[in-house]
């Protein structure tokens, strides 16, 4: 059953680094940007959450609302004021863009709420420890399965998104070939900015539930920003689905690494992580010179 | 009043200047074949009208208005289309959603998913393939039924028949005076002097960057656009410019 119960965690903490990667993967599989200041804008969310759901007194899924729509407009802002103006430079300036950005949001963060580490769990009543029990050794949390079903519908719905309506497909078009792409009638500018939107509400999804399922502070961003990078590599870079996959294999990873020791939580993840990308590079290499077992002589 | 009107356009790639003051009109209904050597800046000069390629100077009217700094998804709600040489379709996407996303430029009219089946009837099997895996002749109609799907009063054709087998070339010859039917304007640049003008009622020969014959394809003979393509005469003309 422990076993069971192991991989069920897994699982559903995978949900949860899905949930912060769909963000990361929409925008560089659209705009081929790397967006390191991804973390750091899931923190600000669970900051301006925090914010809204304290001073009004309203529910956080209530704050959330709000965020994700104030978020959409710092996501349009973004690509408008910094990445259009970046990525006219070439690839490696908006890289070093998002990263001031990135430091820069810390810093702001910092000056104005302090380095006090918080959470929305107290703001969210019993959901932070319900759970349904299966049997005496094993059971689920409501909030976990929560998350879990967010990124599923959240990952649905923007596939459903990309591939039946017009906006998507235009969305789809610019992503390949954004010059051919204006030359039949999309403004890709307007694209970019649509899809930089949806990028950043995204994340403020996953910067609520990081503050609901457990702590932040100021400085949380660079750690759910390598989640979310591992996630989408594991699981292939530009699938949506394929980053439900690597989350859960990061997920997994994590939850069995720290059974066998609670120090090596974090270091299976990342060795997972590594492996499949040496795997791959392996596999590459070999197919460059006629299979594997070719290559290696046998 | 002409459709299309160009004034003393320049058009660059870094230093290399590849249109060099070039200005003529094109009327409703011509169809224009533009022929010249490669590198004589045909292709350079139909992505300028498009707004692919920013000029330096000189200026582009389209239907009476200024269209010089427009950018390109703005020209095509007025009525422009490319078809950019090597199809440049969008690989990851099937046949209908190539064609379905040039809908969204709102311009209705004779073009629709259906008439545009109607033309290639070859794409009807082939809808749901990505273009990725379709053959050369296949994509090429894609590429054309993707810019017709903007209902365009200007179709700029960019060497369709480059890279596809004669019989091919032949079947979208045969198919191109039909592209006529919702009343569009044509231009073609086009390597084969017989195929352009057995379908033209103008040609244009550009010559390292200058529209060097400007005449009608019925008065054409094949020796003086030869020599315009080649710039056989230049010597003489230059001397008798001075």
């Amino acid at each position: 059953m422990s076993l069971v119960n192991l991989i069920a965690q897994g699982v559903l903490l995978g949900g949860y680094y899905a949930l912060i990667a769909c963000g990361l993967s929409l925008m560089f599989g659209v705009m081929r940007i790397v967006n390191l200041a991804h973390g750091d804008l899931a923190v600000l969310a669970a900051f301006l959450v925090l914010t809204i759901s304290t001073t009004f007194d309203v529910s956080p899924f209530l704050a959330l609302v709000v965020t994700v729509l104030i978020m959409a407009a710092v996501g349009w802002a973004l690509q408008r004021f910094i990445l259009e103006r970046s990525l006219r430079s070439g690839l490696l300036v908006p890289l070093l863009a998002t990263f001031g950005l990135s430091i820069a949001l810390e810093n702001m963060l910092f000056e104005a709420f302090g380095a006090d580490t918080r959470s929305l769990g107290d703001l969210i009543g019993d959901l932070v420890f319900d759970s349904v029990e299966v049997t005496s050794a094993f059971s689920l949390s409501y909030l976990a399965m929560l998350i879990f079903g967010l990124a599923v519908a959240l990952l649905g719905a923007l596939s459903l998104f990309l591939k039946r309506t017009s906006l998507g497909r235009a969305i789809r078009a610019t992503a390949e070939d954004p010059d051919t792409a204006e030359l039949v009638g999309i403004n890709a500018r307007a694209v970019y900015g649509v899809a930089a939107a949806i990028s950043v509400a995204t994340v403020a999804v996953a910067g609520a539930m990081l503050a609901m399922r457990a702590t932040f502070d100021p400085y949380s961003g660079p750690m759910q920003l390598i989640f979310a990078f591992e996630a989408i590599v594991i699981g292939g870079i530009g699938s949506l689905w394929g980053t439900l996959v690597g989350g859960v294999v990061l997920g997994l990873a994590q939850s069995v690494g720290a059974t066998l020791n609670p120090k090596w939580f974090l270091l299976a993840g990342h060795l997972t992580f590594f492996a499949v990308l040496a795997g791959r590079l392996a596999r590459d290499w070999g197919r460059a010179r006629g299979g594997l077992r070719a290559a290696l002589g046998f | 009043m002409s459709l299309l009107s160009i004034e003393r356009l320049d058009v660059r790639h870094g230093l290399l200047q590849a249109v060099r003051e070039v200005s003529f009109a094109i009327d409703q209904g011509e169809t224009v074949a533009l022929v010249g050597a490669n590198g004589a800046g045909k292709s350079t000069l139909l992505r300028a009208i498009a707004g692919a390629h920013a000029p330096a100077s000189g200026r582009i009217v389209f239907d009476g208005a200024d269209v010089t700094s427009l950018r390109a998804y703005k020209r095509v709600a007025r009525g422009i289309a490319l078809v950019p040489e090597g199809r440049r379709l969008f690989g990851e996407m099937t046949v209908e959603e190539n064609l379905q996303v040039a809908e969204r430029v709102g311009r209705r009219g004779y073009w629709t998913m259906q008439t545009v089946m109607q033309l290639f009837p070859m794409l009807q099997a082939r809808r749901d393939a990505l273009t990725g895996n379709l053959s050369g002749g296949e994509r090429q109609a894609v590429a054309i039924g993707r810019a017709l799907m903007t209902n365009p009063r200007l179709i700029l054709l960019d060497e369709v028949s480059l890279g596809l087998a004669p019989v091919v070339i032949e079947g979208l010859y045969r198919s191109l005076p039909q592209l006529l039917q919702g009343g569009a304007t044509l231009v073609l640049v086009e390597q084969e002097l017989s195929r352009a003008l057995s379908v033209a009622t103008r040609v244009m020969c550009m010559l390292e960057g200058r529209i060097v014959l400007d005449t009608p394809a019925a008065s054409a003979t094949r020796e003086a656009i030869v020599d315009a393509y080649f710039g056989l005469h230049r010597g003489a003309e230059a001397k008798g410019a001075a």
